[in-house]
């Protein structure tokens, strides 16, 4: 096994690891914001409740995205050192705003959203919410303007130095908005939405099936109301981007649909490439030309097809060729998944009974974009190989030399033992608070912030066996409020 | 030099000395959580006093790496891929201590581990990190690509291994100095003494390690700086003399302490920079050393940099300053079981 696997391995586990959770709190900051100012607005105490319960799911989520983030911020110099010497005039920037223009804003804030309830007012505790998530939106951004900028390089120069080329920034607006940048926020902020969506459908479903019903009804209808708008967007931004790579990285493209030779693109559904023959034996959308013309206008468009580029400057093409379609074929099941919350809404705004089959078929809603969203940066990343930076520096040659293999290998399998900890702590958190839906406190018990002392600790203490009535019926078992 | 690069070697000391003293309290405050953590009571207050600020105190670290990468790119790569099992180490005790904080009072069938976790997760860097900066200090063999050519254990050195030492009893110091300030009663008293013990050892170590360093290791240092490194000497010492003039103020005089402890911080990371300077990292031989001017970015990366850290900085004061005030004050034991 060499280093350059190895190194690439441990990026694409940590990465991976560390984006299950991100996309959790960009996506369920929208959903606490947005049920937290209803809350504020309404005064009323089940919906108080509604919001502290996503607060909750929100805030678990998040801390592990926080604690895998800094492998991320840290492995770039720990395992990419001549990624970094090479880069560092352009890619660091980015990665220090994101630290003071994002994580500053959401972490200070998070401490409002999870010691603060009972200490700031209701208006700076909503406001708070709606920090958390600009901050998680503009991390988003920083950190794909990086990412567009290796796959889209632009307002820099290679300056040869004693110790190997390096990028020089030569305009500083040019690198961040490289062509890339734009249509990569839109379309991934907007794919973190939909999970958003999703998973807060799937919960509503949930108590629909198993537990409080109006809590369930009001949750589904949230997330779907999200789903509606953030899935319409799809459309525009997934075309946008499929437009950038297109005019940008067209050897991507080319192994998207496994394109062999030069001429118009088409579009395949289902598909095995033989590489080997070069040949794709697949189901074709029917039209002729039909990538061309989504890309150009103009269905007679020639694209250079692989055949075209170097046999080494070409990525892997049955992976690229495949994660694409999975990305598509997932991007159906949304919709199919959207119709299918929209009918039960409607069944519950008629007084008719949801159906059950699709309810449990809800639950289970968050793993399509979940699906789209990792095989969508296989695509970006796996399509944009053998260049770390597309035609400016080889994955090859950006490792860490004084890094070897056995390093590698304990700290690989390290990783994994302690993320697959976290993964089973996190679990047992989550699932129960899922599944216990939100806990309505009466309202005496809440204005603790007046009073002190033992008095007022006896105060409460007699209050507190009437105070906490769950309106969850099932898994209550536990008496411990967190 | 330029104007530019000069105002990066200082940012980024400024910037690490804000996470000495601030992730400082809260390292601190997990490595003695079970000497000062009694009882449950004791130990959801200490985990309530560092609660809401933690996380943006770590923040302060993933901004001195993200400076450190765009103002000095070689600095960044030699030194993370350099100290790569070292840093490793770091990063799963911060890890594994973030995830502890967090999920204590939610999942309570997981107490013991969780607890486990917490201290030796803030051990690790609370001990590693003046490994590190001792190893930066005496010097790290390297090629003329700026890759490590020595082994984990070289850096195992007698003069880092104190430095490790200081850095320990520095962030026990600000830990149980921040204790004193939020808690009250019994819990307050321990903290207070061992503030005292910690105190004592910093200053010990401080007076081994200059000696070792001086006396030993014959690291040329520019005389440009003499001046600077005798007055950073000083603050240290300033510091600590701070701490005991405080001592025994009561209740009240706690955050004077917390104050004196953080000025020692200041002078410790301002004589490493002092004795540094002009190198950024120190090689061996000596010649391979990896300069402020040869190793710092464009002028064109350093003023955008300048121009993001003077909104981001601006900012991130604002949202410091609200935070740390809505949640001033003693932490009754009641408040902290309540979320
Ligand atoms: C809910 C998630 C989701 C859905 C439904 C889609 N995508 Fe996507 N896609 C992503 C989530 C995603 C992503 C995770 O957000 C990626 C990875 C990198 C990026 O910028 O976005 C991505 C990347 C990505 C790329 C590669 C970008 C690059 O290499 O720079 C293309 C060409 C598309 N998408 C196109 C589409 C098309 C034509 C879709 C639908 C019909 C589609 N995506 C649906
Ligand atoms: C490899 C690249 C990445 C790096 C270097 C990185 C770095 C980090 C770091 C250091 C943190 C912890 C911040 C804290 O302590 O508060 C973090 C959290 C976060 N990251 Fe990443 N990250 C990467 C990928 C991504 C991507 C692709 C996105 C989004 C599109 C993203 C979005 C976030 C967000 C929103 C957080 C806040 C914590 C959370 O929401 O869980 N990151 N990241
Ligand atoms: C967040 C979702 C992301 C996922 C799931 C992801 C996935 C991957 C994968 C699978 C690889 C390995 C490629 C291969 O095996 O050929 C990789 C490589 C890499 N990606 Fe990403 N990536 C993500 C985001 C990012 C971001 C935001 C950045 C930069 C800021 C980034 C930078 C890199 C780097 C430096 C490598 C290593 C070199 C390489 O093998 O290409 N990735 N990523």
């Amino acid at each position: 096994m060499d280093a350059v696997l190895l190194s690439r391995l441990q990026f694409a586990l940590t990465v991976s690891y560390h984006f299950l959770f991100v996309p959790l709190s960009v996506g369920l900051g929208l959903i606490v914001a947005l049920t937290q100012t209803h809350a504020y607005k309404t005064g009323n105490a089940k919906d108080e409740a509604t919001a502290h319960f996503w607060v909750k799911v929100f805030t678990t989520t998040f801390v592990v995205g926080v604690a895998t983030g800094i492998t991320m911020e840290f492995s770039f110099g720990t395992n990419w050192a001549d990624y970094s010497r090479f880069v560092g005039d352009i890619f660091g920037a980015p990665l220090a705003a994101e630290a003071l223009l994002a994580f500053f804003l959401e972490s200070s804030f998070l401490g409002v959203l999870l010691f603060g309830r009972k200490k700031v007012s209701k208006k700076f505790y909503t406001v708070s919410a709606w920090l958390v998530w600009a901050g998680s939106m503009l991390s988003a951004l920083w950190i794909l303007i990086a990412n567009s900028w290796m796959q889209t390089p632009a307002g820099f120069e290679v300056e040869q130095t004693a110790t190997g080329a390096k990028a020089v920034l030569t305009n500083f607006a040019q690198a961040a908005l490289n062509p890339s940048t734009i249509p990569h926020y839109l379309h991934t902020v907007d794919a973190l939405l939909i999970l958003g969506a999703f998973v807060t459908i799937a919960v509503g479903a949930y108590h629909l099936l198993h537990g409080d019903k109006q809590f369930g009804r009001s949750t589904l209808r949230t997330g779907t109301v999200v789903a509606i708008v953030t899935i319409i967007l799809m459309v525009p931004f997934a075309h946008i981007q499929a437009v950038e790579v297109g005019s940008e990285n067209p050897e991507k493209l080319a192994a998207m649909e496994a394109q062999y030779e030069d001429g118009p693109v088409g579009m395949s559904i289902v598909g095995s490439v033989d590489e080997q023959n070069q040949q794709l034996n697949a189901l074709e959308v029917p039209i002729p030309g039909i990538t061309s013309w989504l890309a150009t206008g103009d269905s007679s468009t020639s694209f250079q097809g692989l055949n075209s580029f170097g046999e080494d400057d070409t990525p892997p093409v049955t992976m690229t060729y495949q994660s694409y379609h999975l990305m598509v074929l997932a991007f159906g099941g949304i919709v199919l998944w959207l119709i299918f919350a929209l009918v039960q809404l409607s069944r519950l705004k008629k007084g008719r009974e949801p159906q059950r089959g699709i309810l449990k078929a809800l639950m289970w809603a968050p793993l399509l974009p979940y699906v789209a969203i990792f095989s969508g940066w296989v695509v970006a990343e796996v399509g944009r190989q053998p260049w770390i930076v597309y035609h400016q520096l080889r994955t090859a040659d950006a490792i860490s030399q004084s890094v070897g293999v056995p390093e590698l290998l304990i700290t690989i399998v390290l990783f994994i033992v302690i993320y697959a900890l976290i993964a089973v702590i996190f679990l047992k958190i989550l699932i129960p608070m899922l599944k216990k839906g939100p806990v309505v406190e009466e309202a005496t018990a809440g204005d603790v912030k007046a009073v002190t002392g033992k008095a007022a600790k006896a105060h409460t203490d007699a209050k507190t066996t009437g105070v906490k009535a769950s309106v969850a019926r099932k898994a209550t078992s536990s008496g411990e409020e967190e | 030099m330029t104007f530019l690069q000069l105002l990066w070697f200082i940012l980024i000391c400024v910037v690490i000395t804000v996470y000495f003293v601030l992730d400082g309290f809260d390292l601190g405050v997990g490595v003695m959580y079970p000497f000062l953590g009694k009882t449950e009571e004791d130990k959801a207050v200490l985990r309530r006093s560092i609660g809401p600020v933690w996380d943006a105190n770590e923040v302060w670290l993933l901004t001195a790496g993200g400076a450190l990468f765009a103002a000095f790119p070689p600095a960044y790569a030699t030194t993370f891929s350099g100290f790569y099992l070292a840093i490793m180490l770091v990063l799963f005790g911060l890890i594994v201590r973030a995830v502890a904080v967090e999920f204590r009072g939610k999942a309570p069938q997981y107490a013991k581990l969780l607890d486990a976790l917490f201290v030796v997760g803030s051990f690790l860097p609370a001990l590693l990190f003046g490994v590190a900066v001792g190893n930066v200090l005496v010097g790290i063999p390297m090629n003329a690509n700026g890759d490590y050519t020595g082994t984990f254990f070289q850096l195992l050195g007698l003069f880092p291994l104190v430095c490790g030492l200081l850095g320990l009893a520095q962030f026990i110091l600000q830990g149980c100095s921040w204790a004193a300030v939020k808690t009250t009663g019994a819990l307050h008293e321990r903290a207070e003494k061992m503030r005292k013990n910690a105190q004592i050892a910093v200053l010990v170590l401080f007076v081994v390690a200059s000696i070792l360093f001086l006396g030993f290791e014959n690291v040329p240092m520019s005389s440009d700086t003499s001046a600077l490194r005798i007055l950073f000497a000083a603050v240290v010492v300033l510091g600590v003399l701070l701490g005991f003039v405080f001592d025994g103020r009561k209740e009240r005089g706690d955050l004077s302490t917390f104050i004196s402890s953080s000025v020692i911080c200041l002078g410790l990371t301002g004589l490493t920079f002092a004795s540094l300077f002009p190198n950024i990292v120190n090689g061996k031989p000596f010649s391979s050393s990896l300069t402020i001017v040869g190793s710092a970015a464009s002028e064109n990366a350093l003023f955008a940099m300048t121009v993001i850290t003077l909104i981001g900085l601006t900012l991130t004061i604002i949202y410091q300053v609200i935070i740390y005030r809505t949640f001033a004050g003693k932490i009754t034991p009641k408040e902290a079981q309540e979320y």
